[in-house]
C-alpha cells in the first residue's frame, strides 16, 4: 500500500516538471514530436528507475552518518554524505552511458532522433533530484526507493508526452511571430501546470 | 433592420481600403457579418458549404446557456432574501439578481472583446466569435459577489495568455472561461470560495441557521461527517438531492440548478453541437467514480461518511453537470476523435468526483478536471490516431 501511495504520488503530486520544475531543458528542447518524447521520457524513466535504487544502497551502506558500521563497528560515527554530490553523479554518468550503448544496439533510428540530448540525460536535473529526494525523504526500504524512482520517471514522461502531444497539434497555428517557437511552449507549459494543479494538496 | 444595414452600408467606405479608418476595418467586419449573413464567401481552400456558422454556432449555444443565466439572476435574489429573513416579492428578487449579474457580464464581454479587438486590429484579420460563448460562461461561473475588477483582470489573463497567443479562436488548449476562473481561484481564493462570497448579506443580519456556504464546502470542511450535514439542512439525503436539482441553493451564478443546465444540454445535444459522447461518458465517469467510492469507503475508510454520498447525489452537487454540460464540450479543447471523446469525457466525470471528495485543497472539482483534461485531450487524440493507423496497416498486410 505504501509502495502505490509513493508511486502515485511521485506521479502526479510530485511531479518532475509541474511541482518541481526539474529537467526542463530536455522536456523543453526534445518534445517537439510524440515519437522522441516518448523514446526520451523512456530513457528518463529507465535511468531514474536504475539509479535511485542504486544511489539508495550507497546512500545507506557508504555514506550516511554510520552507514559504514558493517565494515568495522569503528566507523560508527564517521560521515560521509559530503561525498553525496560526486558519488551520486558519477552513478548517473555510468549508467547514461549503459543506456545509450543499448539504445544504439537496439533502437538507432530513436538513437539519431534523440541526438545529444541522450547523453545529457547524465545531467538532466530530474535524474540527480530524484536521487537526491530520495535522500533527503529518507525512504524505509530500496522498495520504496525503486517505486519513487519509476514513478518520478512515468511523471516526467507524462508531462513530457503531453507538451508534445499539444505541440503538434499547434504546429500550423497563427501564432505570434515573437512568441514561436520556445517562447509559445514556456507558456504551454506554465498552462500544464494550471492543469496540474488538480492534484496538489492530496495527502496520501 | 433596414435603418442598421443602411447604416451600416453607409459607413461602410470610411473602413475599407483607402477609407480613413481602414485600420479598424475588422471591427466593422465583425459588427456587419453579426448582424447580416455577408455577402462575400471565401475565396480560398475547401470548406464545407452550410447555411451554419461560426456565429449562428455559438448564438445557438448562448441560446442554450439562457436558462441557466435566468435561474441565476432569480436565485441570487432569491438567496439574498432568504438569508436575511426577508419576505420579498418575486420581481424584486428578479431586479436584485439582475443588479448583481448583469455587471459582471458587461465586464466580461466589454474586456474579452476589448481585447479580441485589438489583437484583431493589430494582426489584421477579421475578428473572431469564440469570445461570444466564453464571455457568457465567465459571469455564469463566477460567485456573484466576486469584484467587478477580479473579473476584468481574469478575463483579460484569458483571452491573451490562453488564446489570442495560440493564435485566437479555435487554436487554444485550454478553456478560455475556465482559466480564467483558476486564475481567480489561484490568486484570490478568499473572494472566490469559503462562506461569504455565495450570497449577498451586506445590508442587514441573517436568519438563524444561515451558513452562506455551498453543500461542498460544508462537506469538506467537516469531511467525515457528510451525512450529518445534510441532515440538519434538509431533512434527508433526498431532499438535499431534490434541492439541487431544482437549485435554489448557494453556489456560483450559472450552476445550481441541474434542472435548469439539462434545458440546455436538451438545446445543445438536439442541435448537434454538443457532442453527446462527452456528456453521456462524464456523468458515467462520475457515477463510476461515485460508485467506486460508495463500494470501497465503509470497507477501507469507514470513519469518512463523504465516500458513502450515494453516487446519484454526487452527479448534481456544485458545478458538475454545468462544467460536463458547457464546458467539458467545447469542441475546441476536447479531443477531437469519436473514441478519444468517449474517454476525455469519462475521465473528466472520473476525476471531477475523485479530486472533489479526495483532495481537500479543492472542494469542487470539474474545473481542474476538466483543465487537466483538456492538457491531456491531444494525446488522448494522437493515440486513437495511431491506432487507427496500425490497424489499417495490418488490414493492408492481411489482405
Amino acid at each position: 500500500m505504501e509502495a502505490v501511495n509513493i508511486f502515485v504520488k511521485s506521479i502526479f503530486i510530485d511531479n518532475m516538471i509541474f511541482a518541481y520544475f526539474l529537467g526542463m531543458c530536455s522536456y523543453l528542447a526534445v518534445s517537439k514530436t510524440v515519437k522522441t518524447a516518448v523514446g526520451l521520457g523512456a530513457a528518463v524513466i529507465f535511468v531514474l528507475g536504475i539509479t535511485v535504487p542504486i544511489n539508495f544502497l550507497l546512500e545507506n551502506y557508504v555514506l550516511k552518518e554510520g552507514a559504514l558500521e558493517w565494515l568495522d563497528p569503528s566507523l560508527a560515527t564517521t560521515d560521509l554524505s559530503f561525498l553525496s554530490f560526486i558519488l551520486f553523479i558519477a552513478v548517473i554518468a555510468s549508467m547514461v552511458q549503459l543506456v545509450e550503448m543499448i539504445v544504439e544496439k537496439f533502437a538507432p533510428a530513436l538513437y539519431g532522433a534523440l541526438g545529444i540530448f541522450l547523453p545529457l540525460i547524465a545531467v538532466n536535473c530530474s535524474i540527480l533530484g530524484g536521487s537526491l529526494f530520495m535522500q533527503d525523504r529518507q525512504y524505509a526500504s530500496i522498495g520504496d526507493a525503486t517505486v519513487f524512482g519509476l514513478g518520478s520517471g512515468v511523471g516526467w514522461f507524462l508531462a513530457i508526452l503531453a507538451i508534445a502531444a499539444i505541440r503538434e497539434k499547434i504546429r500550423y497555428s497563427n501564432v505570434p511571430a515573437p512568441l514561436r517557437g520556445l517562447g509559445i511552449t514556456f507558456i504551454i507549459t506554465g498552462l500544464m501546470g494550471i492543469g496540474f494543479m488538480s492534484f496538489m494538496g492530496i495527502e496520501l | 433592420m433596414k435603418a442598421l444595414e443602411n447604416l451600416l452600408d453607409k459607413i461602410k467606405p470610411t473602413f475599407e481600403e483607402g477609407g480613413k479608418l481602414e485600420k479598424f476595418y475588422p471591427v466593422y467586419d465583425a459588427l456587419e457579418t453579426f448582424a447580416f449573413v455577408p455577402d462575400h464567401t471565401t475565396s480560398k481552400g475547401a470548406h464545407i458549404r452550410d447555411a451554419i456558422d461560426m456565429k449562428r454556432t455559438m448564438f445557438i449555444v448562448i441560446l442554450a446557456m439562457v436558462p441557466a443565466l435566468l435561474f441565476g439572476i432569480y436565485n441570487t435574489g432569491f438567496q439574498h432574501y432568504s438569508a436575511l429573513g426577508i419576505d420579498a416579492p418575486f420581481m424584486d428578487m428578479v431586479l436584485f439578481g439582475l443588479g448583481k449579474v448583469l455587471p459582471l457580464i458587461i465586464v466580461s464581454y466589454g474586456v474579452g472583446l476589448g481585447v479580441e479587438f485589438i489583437f484583431c486590429i493589430i494582426k489584421g484579420h477579421s475578428i473572431q466569435e469564440g469570445f461570444l460563448v466564453s464571455g457568457m460562461l465567465i459571469p455564469l461561473i463566477m460567485p456573484m459577489d466576486v469584484p467587478l475588477w477580479m473579473v476584468a483582470v481574469a478575463t483579460a489573463f484569458a483571452v491573451l495568455i490562453a488564446k489570442e497567443v495560440f493564435g485566437g479562436t479555435g487554436m487554444n488548449i485550454l478553456n478560455v472561461a475556465l482559466t480564467a476562473r483558476a486564475f481567480l481561484f489561484f490568486a484570490y481564493p478568499t473572494k472566490m470560495s469559503g462562506n461569504k462570497v455565495w450570497v449577498n448579506t451586506e445590508s442587514g443580519s441573517t436568519v438563524d441557521g444561515y451558513t452562506g456556504e455551498t453543500l461542498l464546502a460544508q462537506a469538506i470542511e467537516s469531511g467525515p461527517n457528510f451525512a450529518d450535514i445534510t441532515n440538519t439542512a434538509y431533512a434527508s439525503i433526498g431532499e438535499s438531492f431534490m434541492a439541487s436539482v431544482i437549485g435554489f441553493i448557494p453556489g456560483s451564478i450559472g450552476e445550481t440548478s441541474v434542472i435548469a443546465i439539462l434545458l440546455g444540454a436538451a438545446i445543445l445535444l438536439w442541435t448537434g453541437i454538443a457532442s453527446w459522447r462527452i456528456i453521456l461518458m462524464g456523468v458515467l465517469g462520475g457515477a463510476a467514480m461515485g460508485l467506486i467510492f460508495n463500494i470501497l469507503g465503509p470497507q477501507f475508510f469507514p470513519e469518512n461518511l463523504y465516500l458513502q454520498v450515494p453516487w446519484w447525489h454526487q452527479l448534481v452537487m456544485g458545478g458538475f453537470m454545468f462544467g460536463v454540460v458547457f464546458m467539458a464540450t467545447d469542441p475546441v479543447t476536447a479531443a477531437q476523435t469519436a473514441k478519444g471523446k468517449l474517454w476525455y469525457g469519462f475521465l473528466i466525470g472520473f476525476l471531477a468526483i475523485m479530486i472533489r471528495v479526495v483532495n481537500p485543497a479543492y472542494p469542487e472539482g470539474i474545473m481542474m478536471a476538466i483543465l487537466f483534461m483538456n492538457v491531456m485531450a491531444p494525446t488522448i487524440d494522437h493515440y486513437v490516431v495511431q491506432g487507427n493507423i496500425n490497424k489499417r496497416l495490418k488490414r493492408l498486410k492481411t489482405a
